[in-house]
């Protein structure tokens, strides 16, 4: 079952990306670039491609989305609420006293919420082990791994990589939204990391690169590629915007983890409305 | 007398234990890093490889990835050396303890009496690391037989664990079967003058001290102290309270070990009493035979037997 087939994507990334501005303005903190880049492909992760049910998020047959760029939680908080497994009402909480939405992933917080994050670099492990306990379990389900262009400076990433190719891990994709930008500056400033793609075939996967990760069909496409790569973990390389959709933000090192001013955020709500 | 008790590594009890324990039904699953042999993990590779991965020599992958295995349902063991384990600190804390997943690790060569390999490869602060991380408990066992019984109620009880084994043969101190119940103290004798608290291989010296005390007209209580989180609070006060003084004997540091921590517990009870600490004394190691370090870092029976002297000299 996928929760949110026939779901209007368009309609859907811009409720979400909407979200994740006004959460990020409510609690004048929280990190709104690597949020909004990934909306996109959150939302047809959630929408088209894996199979969840909000009523059950126990069940043992559900594919797994996991948040590695644990600081991106406004996205993740966002299309969870959209997806049912908490009222959008609740999302007003993030990062306050008492909320169960904290600033960076914590496993269970709400339901729908798969691993503990924050630290960078440990969900490409934290998955793997997800997926080779579900194929001793003869469960089919995916396991999906969100990880930071940035992110990809850690060494643990590539200690993920080699086994899960070692181990000739299927049904196991990882997403990287690759924005060009980490904390303080662009990614080819602080580290370069390029080529991703031959990199990641060198150590013994399939890739696909080069992919527009705000296309919806792009995205879908490739995703759909990558969930039915045998005998090997799949990857895509998603060329995204951070801040996308709010121009301002758009390719601004400085919208990595600062919350807009009154100014901008009546600015911004007016271009993400309808 | 020791020398006419059997010996044997508390590394030994892991794979022999894992490997009955499965065939008993349980649901184990053990993640290595390149050191099974050493660890004994591998005995459980050899009868189930289907449910033994291989990691590699990276503990960080290894340890995020039993977290998520952990996940599934299935109980997963993680072995290496403890200096190793250190290795991926941020992962235990991240991937086990916060999110409180069902991973137990198992891990040899703690301690200095790694002897001849040296400074990096003796832990002197593993278990400080694994007691500052919220939900694990942390054990040291005293012998093999503990060592086993450690392991079983790792497996049977839900919960991040650390189990520090050792790497030589030492005399097997439970030769009527194991008394261990996490949490609490065992007491292997009772006394009124003083009373040692120990884990691991000093306990086997703490009653060697002991019983030269006790001839020389002090009378000693020796308490083992396997569990080090959560530490049996109610043990130490009795000590406390009953024998007026404490020495504590460990094999790691004392200023983040078992000593510091029995320390704050007599501290905040009702009746604080003079203690001393016989430990590793704010250094590394170095190489030497695994006794010849322990007798370089003073932790030996008169090592503790001159703590005890000490302490009852200060009591009034
Ligand atoms: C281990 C670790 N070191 C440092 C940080 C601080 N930090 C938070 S986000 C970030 C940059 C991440 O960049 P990227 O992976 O590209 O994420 P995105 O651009 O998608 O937000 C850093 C360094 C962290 N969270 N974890
Ligand atoms: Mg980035």
């Amino acid at each position: 079952m996928v929760a949110g087939a026939g779901t209007d994507l368009r309609a859907l990334s811009r409720r979400v990306r909407r979200h994740v501005v006004e959460m990020v303005n409510g609690a004048q903190s929280g990190h709104i670039g690597g949020s909004l880049s990934a909306t996109d492909i959150l939302a047809v992760l959630y929408g088209r491609i894996m199979r969840h049910d909000p009523q059950r998020p126990d069940w043992p047959e559900r594919d797994r989305f996991i948040m590695s760029k644990g600081h991106c939680t406004p996205v993740q908080y966002a299309i969870l609420a959209e997806n049912g497994y908490l009222p959008v009402e609740e999302l007003a909480t993030f990062r306050k006293k008492g909320t169960r939405l904290q600033g960076h992933s914590v496993l269970g917080k709400p339901a729908g919420v798969e691993n503990s994050a924050g630290a960078l670099g440990m969900g490409l492990s934290f998955g793997l082990g997800i997926r080779l306990g579900m194929r001793l379990n003869q469960t089919d389900a995916h396991v999906y791994v969100l990880m930071g262009d940035g992110e990809q400076d850690e060494g643990q990433v590539w200690e993920a990589a080699m086994a899960a190719a070692h181990h000739e891990v299927d049904h196991f994709v990882a997403i990287i939204d690759r924005n060009g930008i980490q904390n303080d500056d662009f990614t080819a400033a602080q580290m370069r990391t390029e080529p991703l793609d031959e990199k990641y075939r060198a150590f013994g996967w399939e890739v696909r690169a080069g992919i527009d990760g705000h296309d919806h069909e792009a995205i879908e496409e490739a995703l759909a590629w990558a969930r039915d790569v045998r005998g090997k973990p799949a990857l895509v390389i998603f060329d995204t915007v951070k801040g996308k959709g709010v121009s301002f933000m758009e390719n601004n090192p400085g919208f990595h983890g600062a919350a807009p001013n009154a100014e901008q955020f009546a600015l911004a709500m007016q271009e993400l409305a309808d | 007398m020791t020398t006419t008790l059997p010996s044997a590594a508390t590394r030994e009890a892991l794979g022999p234990t894992l490997v009955r324990m499965q065939q008993e039904g349980a649901d184990i699953v053990v993640v290595d890093a390149d050191l099974g042999k050493s660890t004994s993990a591998r005995t459980f590779r050899d009868v189930f490889p289907e449910r033994f991965f291989s990691f590699g020599v990276a503990e960080q992958n290894m340890i995020s990835a039993a977290g998520g295995l952990a996940t599934t349902g299935h109980t997963v063991v993680a072995s290496t050396f403890a200096v190793f384990a250190e290795h991926a600190f941020d992962q235990l804390r991240m991937s086990v303890a916060q999110p409180r997943l069902n991973v137990k690790i198992v891990a040899s060569h703690g301690g200095v009496s790694t002897g001849e390999d040296g400074a990096s490869a003796q832990s002197v602060e593993d278990y400080a690391l694994f007691s500052s991380l919220v939900n694990f408990t942390v054990c040291v066992p005293a012998d093999v037989v503990e060592a086993q019984a450690m392991v079983e109620a790792a497996i049977a009880t839900p919960g991040p664990w650390y189990i520090r084994t050792g790497r030589p043969k030492i005399p097997v101190i439970y030769t009527d079967g194991p008394r261990f119940e996490v949490g609490k103290a065992n007491m292997l004798r009772d006394g009124s003058d003083v009373t040692i608290v120990a884990c691991g291989l000093l306990v086997g010296r703490s009653l060697d001290a002991a019983e030269v005390l006790e001839r020389a007209g002090i009378s000693v209580r020796v308490l083992n102290m396997g569990t080090i989180r959560p530490l049996d609070v109610a043990a130490l006060e009795a000590a406390a309270r009953d024998t007026g003084a404490i020495v504590v004997a460990e094999e790691h540091l004392t200023h983040s070990g078992l000593g510091a921590m029995c320390a704050q517990a007599i501290a905040a009870s009702t009746q604080p009493v003079p203690m001393e600490f016989v430990g590793v004394n704010d250094r590394y190691g170095e190489s030497g035979t695994w006794d010849e370090v322990l007798e370089i870092m003073g932790l030996t029976a008169e090592g503790v037997e001159q703590a005890v002297r000490r302490v009852v000299a200060r009591k009034r």
